[in-house]
């Protein structure tokens, strides 16, 4: 077997709520995620699949258990050191992309992901044609319009965008936090077909939460569910293929 | 003419707290009180020094310094401290209040009889006012081109992410603390410098100078953003000089209607207030359209 890219070994993460209580929602993880896996992850509302994706990434720190990126610990690591090997796309359109500049700029801030950006003239002109390649495989429009400010961008096009951003650079890990949960069906299964085409032509490692069954069983080589704070059941291909969406409901009943 | 001109050389130095403040304002987001303080700093330290003996050039870059020495203050409370952007720009400035009095060992210094940076050999030679013009055009041309370099840079660009949008800038890898506050610093870097020049430019120091300042600066911003519409960064910064220069003309003309010196923070302050309702009183007034329908050919 090979040796997994990212592996958690008993991870607790609390988080606390508004009113200043401290909430466990992560109750021992235990995960090993192999290069080349697209993992689905299925939970209810506060099975932790937020949380998991903020403790991968960094921006929340585990109570205990630890974190190994190719072997190396990095339970202490900051998030934003961790952004030079992980490409993550939100829920919200808005968060990530920056309203105010312009597409090719965003993808040109993307290109820097986790590197240390130096007083250095950026260079967008010469970056155009690359991005006008890259914008195109999105399939919705979005290399004409790479000189307009990202506010001036629908939704889909807002989230391909978002995950341009996330994957121009190869990141080890691709975070994929229900992308597509904020956008109309239609414009929702082009992206999700694109992102699939993607990982796949591209070899990315990705994890995506989703709230579809569907999608969950459609795409993907494993499938995670979660609940309470803890791995239910991990799903490999070959079971997969014979699930139907009603035996995944089973998996939610206590 | 005298006057008009005087009005431009002060439109131009004064231009200095706009693009200062346009860096925390419109790039960062957020409304930066510590100006307030460091706009008097800068003065405070400048002519200080002066009076002292020290080399005007040196004194100016000590005030653009402790400008920077200030915002970091406000950064690191903001940023480590927690402390909310408005309060720990309050902070600084009430406690930079203190510092100019003990800099200055009064409540004003006056500057009568030294050198200053508008009193050289060659601006002395040009007619009267026209020094505080040429100073102000060197300077704003020198920190406008850096502002456009900073911003133009892969640095720079982090850093306008950083203001639109931080979650964002995290998840890219750029360290948003690290980039507020150097934006900080710079802002309030420009501001003492600013205000040493118009301190040299008045020939002296007051420690009530800075009340104000953040009016000042927010109505070059916004003036000139509303007399020139679209803009790209780059010809916004300019905008903000020009903005600078309108508002002085702004403030004679209000002063030659009969107002008195003491009436200008009102006037300032209702200037701003109008600009920043335009677009409310546009919606109210319905103003575009007859205007529109005044200028365009009949069909």
């Amino acid at each position: 077997m090979t040796k997994p890219i990212l592996e958690l070994k008993d991870v607790k993460t609390t988080v606390k709520t508004a009113d200043g209580e401290i909430v466990p929602i992560l109750k021992g993880i235990n995960l090993e995620i192999r290069p080349g896996d697209f993992i689905t992850i299925i939970g209810t509302n506060g099975a932790g699949k937020s949380t998991l994706f903020n403790t991968i990434a960094g921006s929340l720190k585990p109570d205990s258990g630890i974190l190994r990126h190719n072997g190396q610990d990095i339970t202490k690591m900051s998030e934003e050191k961790r952004t030079q090997f992980i490409g993550r796309v939100f829920q919200d359109p808005k968060m990530g992309t920056a309203p105010r500049m312009t597409v090719a700029e965003n993808l040109l801030l993307a290109t820097k992901r986790g590197k240390r950006r130096f007083l250095k003239i950026r260079r967008l002109k010469q970056n155009l044609p690359r991005f006008k390649k890259l914008a195109a495989v999105m399939n919705n429009g979005l290399e004409n319009r790479l000189n307009t400010f990202v506010e001036g961008l629908s939704g889909g096009q807002r989230q391909a965008l978002s995950f341009l951003m996330a994957t121009i650079e190869k990141p080890d890990i691709l975070l994929l936090d229900e992308h597509t949960a904020a956008l109309d069906p239609h414009t929702s299964e082009n992206l999700l077909a694109v992102t699939d085409k993607q990982i796949k032509e591209n070899k990315l490692t990705a994890l995506m939460i989703t709230h579809h069954m569907e999608d969950a069983l459609k795409y993907g080589n494993r499938l995670l569910v979660l609940k309470d704070g803890q791995v239910k059941a991990d799903i490999s291909e070959e079971e997969k293929k014979n699930l139907k969406v009603s035996d995944l409901y089973s998996y939610f009943e206590d | 003419m005298n006057l008009i001109v005087s009005a431009i050389g002060q439109g131009l130095l004064w231009a200095l707290l706009g693009l200062g403040l346009y860096l925390t304002f419109r790039i960062l987001n957020f409304a930066d009180m510590t100006v307030e303080g460091t706009f008097p700093l800068g003065a405070a330290v400048a002519v200080a020094n002066i009076s002292q003996g020290m080399s005007p050039y040196l004194a100016t870059f000590l005030a653009l310094l402790a400008g920077m020495a200030a915002g970091l203050v406000t950064g690191l409370l903001y940023t480590k401290g927690k402390i909310p952007i408005l309060l720990a720009g309050i902070l600084t400035m009430t406690a930079i209040y203190s510092i100019n009095l003990r800099i200055m060992g009064g409540s004003n210094i006056s500057l009568i009889g030294k050198k200053t940076l508008l009193n050289n050999e060659f601006l002395e030679k040009l007619p009267q006012y026209f020094n505080s013009v040429v100073l102000g055009i060197v300077v704003v041309i020198v920190i406008t081109g850096i502002l456009i370099f900073f911003l133009n840079t892969d640095f720079g660009q982090a850093f306008i992410a950083t203001g639109d949008n931080p979650s964002m800038a995290k998840s890219l890898g750029i360290h948003t603390d690290f980039m507020v506050i150097i934006g900080l610093m710079l802002s309030n870097g420009i501001v003492a410098l600013c205000g040493a020049l118009i301190a040299q430019n008045n020939g002296y120091a007051d420690i009530n100078m800075g009340i104000g300042t953040i009016v000042i600066a927010l109505a070059s911003i916004i003036i000139g953003e509303v007399a020139f519409g679209e803009l790209t960064l780059n010809q916004r910064l300019v905008a903000v000089t020009l903005g600078s220069i309108i508002y002085r003309l702004i403030l004679l003309a209000v002063l030659q209607l009969g107002f008195s010196a003491n009436d200008l923070n009102l006037i300032s302050s209702i200037v701003l207030a109008l600009c920043m309702m335009l677009p409310q009183l546009e919606k109210v007034l319905h103003l575009k359209k007859p205007v529109e329908r005044g200028v365009k050919k009949h069909d």
